[in-house]
């Protein structure tokens, strides 16, 4: 079971928009084998940073309006929004270190 | 310092094979894997060249018997990335991302990664059209044109399975023919659905928000053509990933690592096996034997580090 917010079209403006807290966000399938392989991390960070950091998933089969919206071409892709804006957007599978250095300087 | 017999770094193939050897030698053995245990055997659809493995695997499923059966022998995990590996007297220093680790010996099972085309446009498409995952990203550009760069196995392979999405593939070679197998090049040939340009190279890539078009170059002629396309996919090889190793451990001219027929670096200790090393052949099998045979003989540096060695 993910430790991250599944999140729609329906929720993503309370859940990442209007967020307090930083947000990771992962744009997945469950056909695309490198969105598995960093699957673990994602839920890793979930439960290391509670509190700090909200983790939230997309699945883009499920939620093509979000991710047409964010121009989602390429998975996984990963945003971070703070204060309901994007700093950072990086396509491609990362080690979990390589992800944290995402978020690290906006907590 | 926590401290073991034989650090593997990376769990491919071949890591995964040498922990399973270098528990069953009763070596207090530990993987370090920084993304997921399996590496690119993940990526396989089929495994149908596996002996002994008649029924075509998955390679998730694969790589999930290798790391149990690694484990059951009793090799430990670790998720974390190695940053480096130094020789301090007798042992070695791993550094990872948890801090670090004292080993007798290491394999270096890091593998390799695609390698990027250096093209006018590359990076800053990335993710935007620019790919190096058919199947990740291919579902996105269903219907409409695309551009596939190479001609080895993997380019051939992947726009066999882009044909399938796409409106149309264009596949641009450098060279008059394809270096990919020839069953595998036949079937790329004879495919309606995708166009061929040998002897052509991708100079650019152009667009606004996303990749819109590709800028081709005939090597022959000289002709440039500006081509209207959604995506470049790009398979143009891997580069070993060495970052982690000592300066001091010798390379070949692509980057590989040199080693003996026993897996042995020019660092005394230090071993290494798969796609990192300087091979004829990568495969997964290759790479599960190039862990066994470093296993093995790392087992036996210990023993005569140790003053225990078989005479
Ligand atoms: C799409 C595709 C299809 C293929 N099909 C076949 C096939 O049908 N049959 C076949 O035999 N072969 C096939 N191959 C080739 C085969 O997968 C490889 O040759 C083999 O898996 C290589 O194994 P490896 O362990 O050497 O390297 P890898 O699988 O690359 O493993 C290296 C591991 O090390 C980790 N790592 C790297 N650096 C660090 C670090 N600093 N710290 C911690 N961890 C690190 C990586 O994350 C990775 O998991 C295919 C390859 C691809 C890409």
């Amino acid at each position: 079971m993910s430790a991250g917010i599944e999140l729609t079209s329906k929720n993503f403006a309370a859940e990442v928009e209007q967020s307090p807290i930083p947000v990771l966000v992962d744009f997945w399938a469950e056909w695309c084998m490198p969105c598995r392989m960093i699957g673990p991390h994602i839920d890793d960070l979930a439960k290391t940073y509670a509190g700090r950091l909200k983790v939230g998933k997309v699945n883009v089969d499920n939620e093509a309006e979000l991710a047409g919206r964010f121009n989602i071409i390429s998975i996984p892709t990963l945003m971070v929004f703070k204060d309901g804006k994007v700093v950072r957007q990086q396509p491609g599978a990362l080690p979990k270190q390589a992800i944290e250095k995402l978020f690290a300087d906006q907590l | 310092m926590e401290s073991y017999d034989l650090v593997i770094v990376g769990a491919g193939a071949a890591g995964l094979g040498a922990a399973q050897y270098g528990a069953r030698a009763n070596l207090k053995t530990l993987v370090i894997e920084e993304m997921a245990h399996g590496g690119q055997a993940l990526l396989i659809d089929k495994l149908e060249n596996y002996p002994g493995i008649p029924e075509p695997v998955d390679g998730y499923t694969w790589s999930e018997t290798m790391r149990t059966q690694a484990v059951d022998f009793g090799a430990a995990v670790m998720s974390s990335s190695v940053a480096s590996v130094r020789k301090d007297g007798e042992r070695f220093v791993v550094e990872t991302g948890d801090g670090p680790i004292a080993a007798k010996a290491v394999v270096i099972a890091t593998g390799a990664k695609h390698r990027h085309l250096g093209a006018k446009g590359e990076e800053e498409f990335a993710g935007r059209g620019v790919s190096y995952c058919a199947t990740c990203d291919g579902p996105f550009f269903r219907g409409k044109r695309m551009i596939v760069v190479g001609g080895g196995d993997s380019a051939c392979d992947e726009a066999m399975f882009l044909s399938k999405l796409a409106d149309k593939v264009v596949m641009v070679h450098r060279k008059d023919r394809f270096r990919a197998q020839k069953a595998v090049a036949a079937r790329v040939l004879s495919n309606p659905k995708i166009e061929v340009r040998f002897e052509t190279v991708l100079d650019e890539i152009k667009g606004t928000k996303a990749v819109e078009a590709a800028v081709l170059r005939n090597l022959r002629s000289g002709e440039v053509e500006e081509v209207p396309t959604s995506a470049v996919f790009v398979f143009v090889g891997s580069i070993p990933q060495v970052d982690a190793l000592p300066p001091e451990v010798a390379k070949d001219d692509s980057g590989s690592i040199v080693t003996n027929d026993r897996m042995e670096t020019s660092v005394p200790g230090l071993f290494a096996a798969g796609d990192v090393r300087a091979t004829p052949f990568r495969q997964v099998v290759t790479a599960v034997s190039d862990g066994a045979i470093a296993a093995h003989c790392a087992a036996q540096y210990i023993d005569e580090l140790e003053g225990k060695a078989y005479l």
